[in-house]
């Protein structure tokens, strides 16, 4: 390790590990700090992602693609069904990753780029001059370092610690945390081409029960629920228990996996002097499907390419960091995090009557795009009624 | 006092999030409970496993 680096990423998560390959591309000297062991685990995901979305960034690869997803399911509270074909895209719409692979090849890729990579070493303070972040103290094997940079990254993630110590609030509310719990299960009968999402106040209060497969028998059963609604007797975990013990009573749970995410609003700034906040620790998961890979490998990228271009420069104030923030709320990824937002917050108090007419309604309904933004549209052409209650949304999409 | 059920705990970090006081910090598998915590026990309910408890003296 050396004692300076251009950029220094604090995770090892999707957004540390694409900013640190995007600058080491550029020439530019970066050092990825992972404070666990291992890159990639324990995996704390449910794995999925769009087929558009990861090509973005990486070649797909079957090394770290478990499984090929062709259709959704939105299983109402009372059990209908709506099937979400895509008819685009020879059938294909999206992939259920192995992220211990995943992970570890994004973060390969920075270091075959030149990036160096530390794991096992925690950065435990921000190391701060006149007001400007100027690197980080490492703790690894009980030896502390003090590393400097022009520009740090804090892609630490949901606990998004970094920041907080740089002074910026990261505090996820109650209601907006997804207290999540899943388990890997084997030896299930399942659909192995389709993800399933459950919706309900008793299934999942706040959030959505999930079923994404990882091979013909294999999948991800796990479920997110609003903080709020959490408690003795009735986490995550209780729900998921009994979903398992209802659908599954003979599956085998080979992985237990726990986990949070938010799905707040964004950071209301994402820069700082010498400072760039990108992935979960920025709070850009998108609030409605809980998904941030996508989100954290676009900030990431992002993240370093404004970081390079203020290098060069030689002014990497908070002011000349703006350009990132900026960018990434007009890009689709800011847009589509507004919007679902939104919609969140209209579906999170519907009643199970209501959930249940609105899906009824939906299933009638053969969409070709496989999309949010579609689908509501849609449901608003068929039950013009909804636009009274859609009124915010009515604006976002028109 | 805030107790951790280490035997509970999967070290996700949930919690962590929570806090407005940035009383926790997961140093890999371990959950530290700093000075700063007010037993407010926010971040007991957030749990999904409930691997925290605050203890009333
Ligand atoms: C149960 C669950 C299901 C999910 N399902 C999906 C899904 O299906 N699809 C999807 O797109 N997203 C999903 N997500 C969200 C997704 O996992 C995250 O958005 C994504 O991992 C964010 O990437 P990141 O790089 O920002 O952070 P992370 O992947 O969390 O990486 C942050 C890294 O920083 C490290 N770190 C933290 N603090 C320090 C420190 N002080 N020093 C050094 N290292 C540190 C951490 O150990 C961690 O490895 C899910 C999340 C959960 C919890
Ligand atoms: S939320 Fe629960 S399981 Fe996760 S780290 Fe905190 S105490 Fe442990
Ligand atoms: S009890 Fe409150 S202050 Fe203490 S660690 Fe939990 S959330 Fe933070």
């Amino acid at each position: 390790m050396k004692k300076h680096y251009n950029l220094l990423m604090i995770g090892g998560g999707p957004a540390g590990a694409i900013a640190a390959r995007t600058a080491a591309k550029a020439g530019l000297s970066a050092c990825i700090v992972e404070k666990r062991p291992a890159i990639g685990a324990p995996v704390r995901c449910a794995e999925g992602i769009g087929m558009e979305s990861l090509a973005e960034f990486v070649k797909p690869d079957p090394c770290f693609i478990s499984a090929e997803m062709q259709r959704a399911a939105l299983v109402a509270p009372d059990g209908t069904t709506m099937i979400l074909d895509s008819q685009s895209s020879g059938g294909k719409v999206g992939y259920v990753l192995d992220r211990k692979v995943f992970d570890r090849e994004l973060v390969w890729q920075a270091a075959e780029a030149g990036s160096d990579v530390a794991v096992k070493t925690r950065a435990s303070a921000p190391i701060i001059k006149d007001g400007k972040v100027r690197g980080a103290t490492l703790e690894f094997c009980g030896t502390k370092t003090d590393v400097t940079a022009d520009v740090v990254i804090a892609a630490d993630g949901v606990e998004s610690k970094f920041s907080k110590w740089c002074g910026i609030d990261t505090t996820v509310p109650l209601r907006e945390i997804m207290s999540s719990a899943q388990y890997i299960v084997t030896d299930i009968d399942i659909d192995p081409h389709c993800t399933v999402f459950c919706l309900g106040n008793e299934v999942a209060p706040q959030g959505y029960l999930w079923v994404f497969p990882k091979g013909d028998r294999t999948a991800n059963v796990g479920i997110g629920i609003s903080g709020l609604k959490s408690g003795t007797g009735h986490r995550a975990k209780d729900y998921l228990d009994r979903y398992m013990a209802s659908k599954f009573p003979n599956g085998k749970t080979i992985e237990w996996i726990v986990g949070g995410v938010s799905v707040c609003r964004p950071l209301a700034c994402t820069v700082g002097d010498g400072l760039i906040i990108a992935g979960d620790a920025a709070r850009v998961v998108d609030p409605l499907t809980g998904g941030g890979i996508y989100n954290a490998m676009y900030t990431g990228d992002l993240a370093a390419k404004v970081a390079i271009d203020a290098i060069e420069k030689g002014d990497t104030s908070k002011n000349a960091l703006m350009p990132y923030d900026m960018q990434w709320r007009q890009s689709k990824m800011g847009k589509t995090i507004e919007r679902n937002y939104h919609i969140k917050e209209y579906m999170i108090n519907l009643t199970d009557a209501k959930m249940n007419a609105i899906i009824q309604t939906a299933s009638s309904i053969n969409l070709k795009e496989f999309s949010t933004l579609q689908l509501v549209k849609e449901l608003i052409k068929r039950d013009p009624k909804l636009i009274f209650e859609l009124a915010i949304l009515k604006d976002l999409i028109t | 006092m805030l107790k951790v059920h280490r035997d509970i705990c999967g070290y996700c970090g949930c919690c962590v999030s929570v806090c407005k006081e940035g009383a926790l910090e997961l140093i890999d598998a371990y959950l530290e409970v700093g000075p700063g915590c007010t037993d407010c026990g926010v971040c007991a309910k957030a749990c999904p496993v409930g691997a925290l408890e605050v203890e009333r003296e």
